[in-house]
């Protein structure tokens, strides 16, 4: 009892000190899971002092309880045993995937075809995907086609990943018509690589 | 209108999908709570999150989370994290995101907005405030633990 009264004391004359203890933190700048990409972070303590710039792998910025400051850096081991649950919880990196079109149809080439199954195999690790299927063309034809083509396209990506099983309420699609070329040409030409829908996924 | 009123609050216990959410769970392990308000809502996958909402997780907890500019943030076990501001604007990806870790563990990816804009993304702990210039990062804040 005696014990519990002093550490409320011993409180309360801290927390009107202003050499008060704070609130431990600990900040690390981990490389990038999807590319290896080493990002930067900046580094504030609330009682004043510098701002540091942390920008290596497992580099980090320690707030210890007595108000100390230190920039240091961690093992990737390190990381893992204090984060590893909280990593693992990160859900999957938004990703882009572009497939092709045969020329005039809603048919995919046959590389694209087996690149769907990859794109598939993605998908599927996402619980709740938002899905957005966005139809493009090349320049051969009028506005109104290519608009009814692209959409055409968009539809049919749309339609195969929910026969693969994607509920269908997770995925948009939409047609850009000949509007957004991926290679500049001029109209009327004819051109592999602007006939495509663009899968992108979060 | 009273009829409305009631559904719509319905909707938004259930956590469904609204148009004012900024975010989803897309993960949700062990005991996941949404503080929204006075409200404490039970997080699952699908659960709609919303500017102002305090996530919280248990000791066998965890979650992540998408929000709309491609930011993902994941809090660990035994963990208070609050979204106290987010905005983004699709067209130019414009916007702004301050999250505050009151307690426990963090992991986050930045998203467009930072890339637009290396200012808009902010953490703050009780002991430091963090700006996010890019990319991946952690944050513990350890109330039990004084080094």
């Amino acid at each position: 009892m005696v014990r519990y009264l002093w550490l409320f004391a011993a409180a309360l004359v801290a927390a009107g000190c202003a050499c008060a203890p704070v609130t431990p933190a600990l900040f690390v700048v981990v490389p990038d899971a999807a590319d290896g990409h080493i990002g930067k972070i900046v580094v504030k303590p609330n009682g004043g002092g510098e701002e540091r710039v942390i920008n290596t792998a497992y580099g980090a910025e320690r707030v210890r309880g007595d108000g100390r400051v230190e920039t240091t850096r961690l093992s990737e081991g390190e990381v893992k045993a204090i984060f590893g649950p909280t990593m693992d919880a990160l859900p999957g990196r938004a990703m882009s995937y572009t497939l092709y079109f045969l020329e005039g149809k809603d048919e995919l080439t046959d590389t694209s075809k087996v690149e769907l199954d990859k794109v598939f195999a993605d998908l599927k690790h996402r619980p709740l995907p938002d899905i957005v299927v966005i139809g493009h063309t090349d320049t051969v034809g009028g506005l109104e086609y290519n608009d009814r083509l692209s959409r055409a396209r968009a539809d049919r990506l749309r339609e195969m990943l929910v026969g693969l099983g994607i509920p269908a309420d997770r995925i948009q699609a939409a047609g850009r018509g000949k509007r957004e070329l991926l290679v500049p040409t001029e109209d009327n030409i004819s051109e592999p690589r602007n006939r495509r829908v663009e899968i992108n996924v979060r | 209108m009273r009829k409305i009123l009631i559904l719509l609050a319905a909707l938004g216990f259930a956590g469904s999908a609204l148009a004012s959410d900024i975010g989803l769970v897309k993960v949700a392990k062990g005991a996941v709570q949404i503080q929204r308000g006075t409200a404490k809502i039970p997080a699952t996958v699908g659960t709609g999150l919303q500017q102002a909402d305090v996530v919280i997780t248990g000791a066998d907890g965890s979650a992540g989370i998408t929000f709309t500019d491609n930011s993902l943030v994941s809090v660990g076990p035994n963990s208070v994290f609050a979204i106290d501001k987010y905005r983004f604007d699709t067209t130019t990806h414009a916007g702004e995101f301050e999250g505050n870790l009151k307690q426990g563990r963090l992991a986050a990816v930045s998203g467009k907005m930072v890339k637009q804009s290396p200012d808009s993304m902010k953490i703050r702990t009780p002991s430091a405030i963090m700006g996010v210039r890019g990319t991946e990062f952690v944050v513990q804040v350890d109330e039990t633990k004084k080094n």
